[in-house]
């Protein structure tokens, strides 16, 4: 059973206690300073975005296609069937078309280092394997960060918006969005407010690529098929002429 | 008497000081990494480097592919002359592709992964291979021109034999490595501005490095003949002149097409740093060198050909920098400058090939008249006796 994580932005009290847990989870510094920054970043890999009196966290959608997965070179990243997105590091050469690809800009890049490599939140894979919950569900004191089957908190985030209508946004983010992801979102307001994209197509986007590059092996053996007879009927041309004006002298 | 490299001239001091900043910019780089060295940041992770030395590169690198595709697969015998040269800069382009990468890719020395670490639902896989594959090539097409200056017949015959295999295999590695470029992009149809992103972006970019492969085997030709003093082809380019003008038509059909379906064309009436920048490219990459090449007058002078060349390569330079960069910048939130750093290290790149070109130029038989193939008794004995001597032997024959 696949895994995913559900955020209810209208019972976060931002107390930050899930940036907190992530941070020791992936022994990462946390300080007054980075517990201000507003943004992830390689030390930060979940931020609570703050927009007035409103909510709202950021951290890696674990999407159930991953585009980060599909445009990796060197297959680093991988999409787990417990439900996490999952980074190889000692496969990446920092070519960082993950972070140009991904259509949340989730994978961030470790600039101040010699030797540096991508960083994201991978959904705590150990934790969940060991059956446990991802650190920022653990450190939720309101629950609204909680972990669960993927169904179950799809059905668990309708059925919140249909008994109190007025205190949702119509819309479960992540469900759908590039063919659905592992981090379900719930919010009072339009997810745009907080950077999400909301022009999101319903169809993975490895897809877009995949049409191209799934044609490529078809294409090479027609065209060098061409290409090698035009060689054959031009060079012969070529040969005919050259028997023909050495008859003539 | 100093040797002749020592005497200072004015692109020789431009090289010096052009290649000592890269080489500041280099320790830069690999010793303080890329947030020291580049103006990249998480919101904008690729910049010159992949938008200049990489996408513009291996656009500029084309002629090598459609010049051999005509003399040795469609047996346009005429333009042998400028094959070799055209495939020098092919070679040049893609080695110094691949420089580039070194400095771009964080951990440069995991550059051989995609070898025996295989994604091939990725793009970048397929440009990886596609780069590594066609440089190869292209180093076998052009180690005849150095096989023959050594005077290694067995090599040399071995790879005429392949000569047409890997003139087709060339061909096919660009063609799909020159689109594959676009497609890299297809993948952001959120984040690239609609002027750019297209599903067709994959056939944009191959249509436009057979153009630009045209220019720059004209701009290279007219090039060589003023600074190098060779005999310029004049008739050869006449007619690349007329493929280019057809191959550019044929693009700013396709373009104006893809637009008015995908309802950007009206996009162009909005002021705005895209649009502006979207006309600079259409109008110095296509109208200009269009209207310029329609002149008969135009399409027949040397000094026409020359500057309707230099056109389209400077629109398409755009083209490629507005992919990557313009396009880009809208959806990342901010506006991307590269750093003094990362010009310094381009524009040490492309002054080191430069440099290369001239000197395979003086010492390589890579332009007709340099005619090693047959050389006459004495300049034979003579390059025995000293192989430096060997140009000014030519050179005096000639004259």
């Amino acid at each position: 059973m696949s895994k995913a994580i559900l955020y209810d932005a209208t019972l976060c009290i931002n107390c930050k206690q899930c940036e907190v847990a992530c941070a020791e989870r992936n022994k990462l510094p946390y300080s007054d300073v980075i517990a201000a920054e507003q943004k992830q970043s390689a030390h930060k890999l979940t931020v609570v975005v703050e927009r007035g009196d409103k909510f709202m966290r950021r951290l890696c959608m674990n999407c159930l296609d991953p585009t980060c997965a599909s445009v990796c070179p060197v297959g680093a990243f991988r999409k787990t069937a417990a439900g996490p997105v999952v980074y190889d590091e000692r496969k990446c050469m920092g070519c960082r078309y993950c972070m140009v690809a991904c259509p949340f800009s989730v994978p961030k890049y470790e600039w101040s280092k010699t030797l540096p490599l991508v960083r994201k939140c991978d959904m705590c894979a150990d934790r969940l394997a060991a059956g446990q919950m991802t650190a920022c569900s653990e450190a939720c004191p309101t629950g609204a960060t909680k972990t669960g089957d993927r169904d179950a908190l799809v059905a668990e985030a309708l059925e919140r918006i249909r008994e109190k209508p007025e205190q949702y946004y119509k819309h479960v983010y992540g469900v759908d969005e590039v063919g659905g992801t592992s981090v379900l979102l719930l919010s009072s307001v339009p997810f745009e407010q907080f950077g999400y994209p909301g022009d999101l197509t319903h169809d993975p986007l490895p897809m877009l690529t995949y049409r191209v590059l799934s044609r490529i092996p078809d294409l090479v053996t027609l065209f060098g098929t061409a290409l090698g007879g035009i060689w054959w009927i031009t060079n012969r041309r070529a040969q005919v002429a050259a028997v023909e004006s050495g008859e003539r002298k | 008497m100093k040797p002749e490299i020592l005497k200072p001239t004015f692109w020789k001091t431009v090289f010096l000081v052009v290649v000592v900043l890269g080489l500041y910019a280099a320790i830069v780089r690999f010793v303080q990494g890329l947030g020291a060295s580049t103006n990249l940041s998480d919101e904008f992770p690729w910049g010159l480097w992949i938008g200049f030395d990489v996408l513009c590169g291996v656009m500029l690198a084309a002629g090598g592919f459609t010049l051999t595709a005509c003399v040795y697969l469609f047996n346009l015998e005429r333009f042998r002359p400028i094959v070799r040269p055209t495939v020098l800069t092919a070679f040049l382009g893609y080695a110094l592709v691949v420089v580039a990468l070194l400095f771009d890719l964080g951990r440069s020395y995991r550059i051989w992964h995609p070898l025996v670490m295989w994604n091939p639902r990725s793009v970048m896989f397929e440009v990886a291979w596609c780069v590594m594959l066609y440089t190869t090539v292209l180093s076998l097409e052009f180690a005849p021109v150095v096989f023959e200056r050594l005077r290694m017949e067995r090599p040399r015959k071995i790879l005429r034999g392949i000569s047409i295999p890997l003139v087709l295999a060339g061909v096919m590695l660009s063609t799909l490595h020159q689109s594959s470029l676009g497609s890299l992009y297809l993948i952001v149809p959120h984040k690239l501005h609609p002027f750019w992103y297209t599903p067709l972006l994959p056939v944009f970019f191959f249509l436009s490095a057979i153009a630009i492969g045209l220019a720059m085997t004209i701009f290279e030709s007219s090039l060589t003949a003023k600074h190098l003093r060779k005999h310029l082809e004049l008739p050869l380019l006449q007619e690349l002149g007329r493929v280019l003008l057809v191959v550019l038509l044929v693009y700013s059909v396709l373009r104006v097409q893809d637009l008015y379906h995908r309802g950007a064309l009206k996009l162009v009436l909005q002021p705005g740093y895209e649009t502006q920048l979207f006309l600079l490219e259409v109008l110095m990459g296509l109208v200009a060198p269009i209207v310029l090449l329609l002149f008969p007058r135009v399409r027949r002078s040397a000094n026409g050909l020359y500057l309707s060349a230099v056109l389209a390569i400077l629109g398409f330079i755009t083209n490629r920098l507005n992919v990557s960069i313009t396009g880009m910048e809208a959806s990342a939130g901010v506006h991307y400058l590269p750093k003094w750093t990362e010009l310094a290290i381009t524009a040490s790149i492309i002054a080191v090939g430069f440099a290369i070109f001239g000197l395979a130029a003086k010492h390589l038989p890579i332009f007709p008249d340099q005619s090693w193939h047959a050389p006459s008794p004495r300049a034979t004995i003579r390059e025995l006796e000293s192989p430096e001597k060997e140009s000014e032997a030519v050179t005096a024959e000639r004259t």
